[in-house]
């Protein structure tokens, strides 16, 4: 909207004056601010419902985190409550059934996430290979259906298929073999848990990796096909390298979600048999907190876990930051 | 004439060689991946035809390929009772209305977002991201729901999920991506924000908005946890918890299967009965899923384009 052939940035007006602002230049400055501002109220109507969304259902719920300083009770209320310090994270640390939990947790994520890592990759760069349409699409279609659907589902499947009563036991039996009891061993539950949750999860994890390799240069492939390079070479040679970046953006944020071991997954595939390898935090602070109702103590678990994720997003952002990568902001 | 001949036989000599190992590896490839496609579905398909043979013939077979002795009666079994149908009746409700309002507040909160010259952008940006890092955890979230009066109420699992940060932001990118002309022409006419949002910028965005309302419904209709959480009245559970108690624990009284069904009933077993119920709740994802399929990729290309 300036003048038609002046030379002036926008923004910088003659009479914009910098430098010493007077106490009554401020007042000037902060009336306008308020005035540009009421120019956009119809935006910030629009706004109102999610920032209030935010306020009742996120930011509300962190004033109730003073529970976990609490001898909470719902009688009392947060005002009424006796104030005890930081005694329930002292219990906690010393509590062998808290560090239990807490080492299931980062063990079950760093196996789901060193052993389901590279399947959607070697996924992704045989489909890279498939020159038949139909063919590929229906692989696609098929591997990544399961992760639409929810762990209830998914596992109540599972237990179908190969828990107590389920068809391959059953089949097995019929047949003179016995099958173990894979869903109430401690000794096969972590691996009943990384199992199922690479079948459920593979092929929509490829998805960033088949995004990746279209968007390799076409170029470089034929002029590898010029030099004589085979498909196997082509895939080591051009294809992985050119994964590299995604493949960093993905193992760094699944880094920095170590403390989700995957809730929903446990809570319906768990049993108290394997509550010593498979319980983890999230399980942990439901039954003590929802269900035993020592808000408290469950309160304390959750706090540290919500700190330590918090520090876990954190890093990773400034990590892919320093890596030129895109980030969360 | 003949060395003519000779020279194609000595070129074509390499390409042939090439062609049988493209061919063994084709091979190699082709039943991975086949094998991969067959992992993936063999569990479901079992179910599948598990809920349609007979009782005793799913007892005998360890893999059932094909339904064996066909039968519907699995499924006119949980379908007598009223719990089944009535888990699907809040499913639905959950899934139409927090649909509906996730998208109506999320386009609502994008467009202003989206808005470069809006004041105070910033600041609001860290208000929202603040919630992204840091959770207040289940138990104080529990509290909130409780003193707000909604236990047992279906708006326990709409209201607490009106917003997901993440898609707030894919679409505040996707806005921000759109051709300013013809919304800066719509605010010289004088048009409202609410017009220009409604009329012209929602519009234009119909597909990434379609994406995200298909990923919302998704998360709706496998709602679990907050019926765990906030429903204690079996009457108002959702889906996933009825299925929980009937499939995974096998409390078959829940869809009105009595042990005196268990032992004087040929028609169905409990283990038909709990795979009719798993399917049961699939079909309708089964029915989404194209669209859903035809959707995603351009939300995952929609969500790498800007972090």
């Amino acid at each position: 909207m300036a003048t038609a052939g002046t030379d002036v940035q926008p923004g910088v007006s003659e009479s914009s004056t910098t430098g010493h602002l007077g106490p009554d230049s401020r007042r000037r400055h902060l009336r306008r601010e308020l005035g540009r501002a009421w120019k956009y109220r119809e935006l910030y109507l629009l706004l109102l419902p999610a920032i209030l969304f935010f306020v009742i259902f996120r930011y509300i719920p962190m004033g109730g985190l003073v529970m976990g300083f609490q001898n909470y009770s719902p009688v009392r209320g947060f005002l009424g409550s006796p104030w005890v310090g930081f005694q329930h994270f002292e219990t906690l640390f010393a509590l062998p059934k808290f560090l239990e939990v807490f080492r299931n947790t980062v063990i079950i994520s760093l196996y789901k996430l060193f052993i389901g890592f590279p399947v959607p990759i070697i996924f992704a760069l045989l489909l890279n290979e498939v020159r038949h349409l139909l063919f590929k699409r229906a692989i696609q279609t098929v591997t990544y259906f399961p992760h639409f659907l929810s762990w209830v589902v998914y596992g109540g499947i599972m237990v179908l298929f190969i828990g107590p009563g389920g068809a391959v036991p059953e089949g097995l039996e019929a047949i003179g073999l016995k099958m173990p009891a894979l869903l109430v061993n401690p000794k096969y539950f972590r691996t009943i848990l990384v199992i199922t949750n690479i079948m459920k999860e593979f092929g929509w994890a490829a998805i960033v990796y088949l995004a990746a390799i279209a968007s390799i240069d076409p170029s470089i492939y034929e002029a590898a096909m010029v030099d004589g390079a085979n498909r196997l070479q082509q895939a080591r040679y051009i294809t992985l390298p050119g994964l590299r970046g995604i493949m960093g953006i993905v193992f760094i944020l699944s880094m920095g979600n170590i403390l989700e071991a995957g809730f929903e997954q446990v809570f319906v595939m768990y049993n108290p048999a394997v509550y010593a390898v498979g319980d983890i935090l999230d399980t942990y602070i439901y039954r003590i907190g929802l269900v035993d109702g020592r808000f408290s103590l469950a309160t304390a678990v959750g706090l540290f876990r919500s700190v330590i994720a918090a520090i876990m997003i954190v890093m990773t952002n400034y990590i892919l930051k320093r890596a030129d990568q895109p980030t969360l902001w | 004439m003949s060395a003519h001949i000779e020279t194609t036989d000595y070129e074509e000599q390499p390409l042939r060689a090439r062609w049988h190992s493209n061919r063994l590896a084709e091979t190699i490839i082709y039943s991975v991946l086949l094998l991969l496609g067959i992992i993936s579905m063999l569990p479901i398909w079992h179910t599948l035809n598990a809920s349609l043979s007979s009782p005793e013939k799913v007892a005998q077979a360890v893999l059932l390929l094909w339904p064996h002795s066909f039968t519907l009666d699995s499924y006119l079994f949980i379908f007598k009772g009223e719990a089944l149908i009535r888990s699907f009746g809040v499913t639905v409700f959950i899934t139409v209305v927090g649909t509906a309002l996730n998208l109506l507040v999320t386009s609502a909160a994008a467009y202003p977002l989206s808005r470069r010259d809006l004041p105070g952008r910033q600041f609001i940006m860290l208000f929202i991201m603040v919630t992204f890092v840091f959770s207040a955890g289940i138990v104080p979230g529990f509290m909130l729901v409780r003193s707000l009066g909604l236990i047992n109420s279906l708006w326990a699992m709409i209201w607490p999920t009106l917003v997901n940060v993440f898609f707030l932001i894919l679409l505040r990118n996707f806005f921000e991506n759109l051709p300013d002309a013809v919304i800066e022409s719509a605010r010289m006419d004088g048009s409202s924000e609410m017009r220009i949002l409604f009329q012209i910028v929602i519009p234009m965005s119909l597909p990434a908005i379609a994406t995200m309302g298909l990923f919302y419904a998704v998360s709706h209709w496998n709602e679990f946890f907050r019926g765990i959480f906030y429903i204690y009245d079996p009457a108002k559970w959702p889906l996933q918890v009825l299925l929980r108690s009937v499939v995974i624990q096998a409390n078959l009284n829940e869809i009105g299967f009595s042990n005196q069904d268990m032992y004087g009933n040929a028609q169905v077993s409990q283990l038909t009965i709990r795979a009719a119920t798993v399917i049961a709740a699939i079909v309708p994802m089964a029915l989404l899923y194209p669209f859903v399929q035809r959707f995603f990729v351009q939300g995952i290309v929609l969500g790498a384009e800007k972090g």
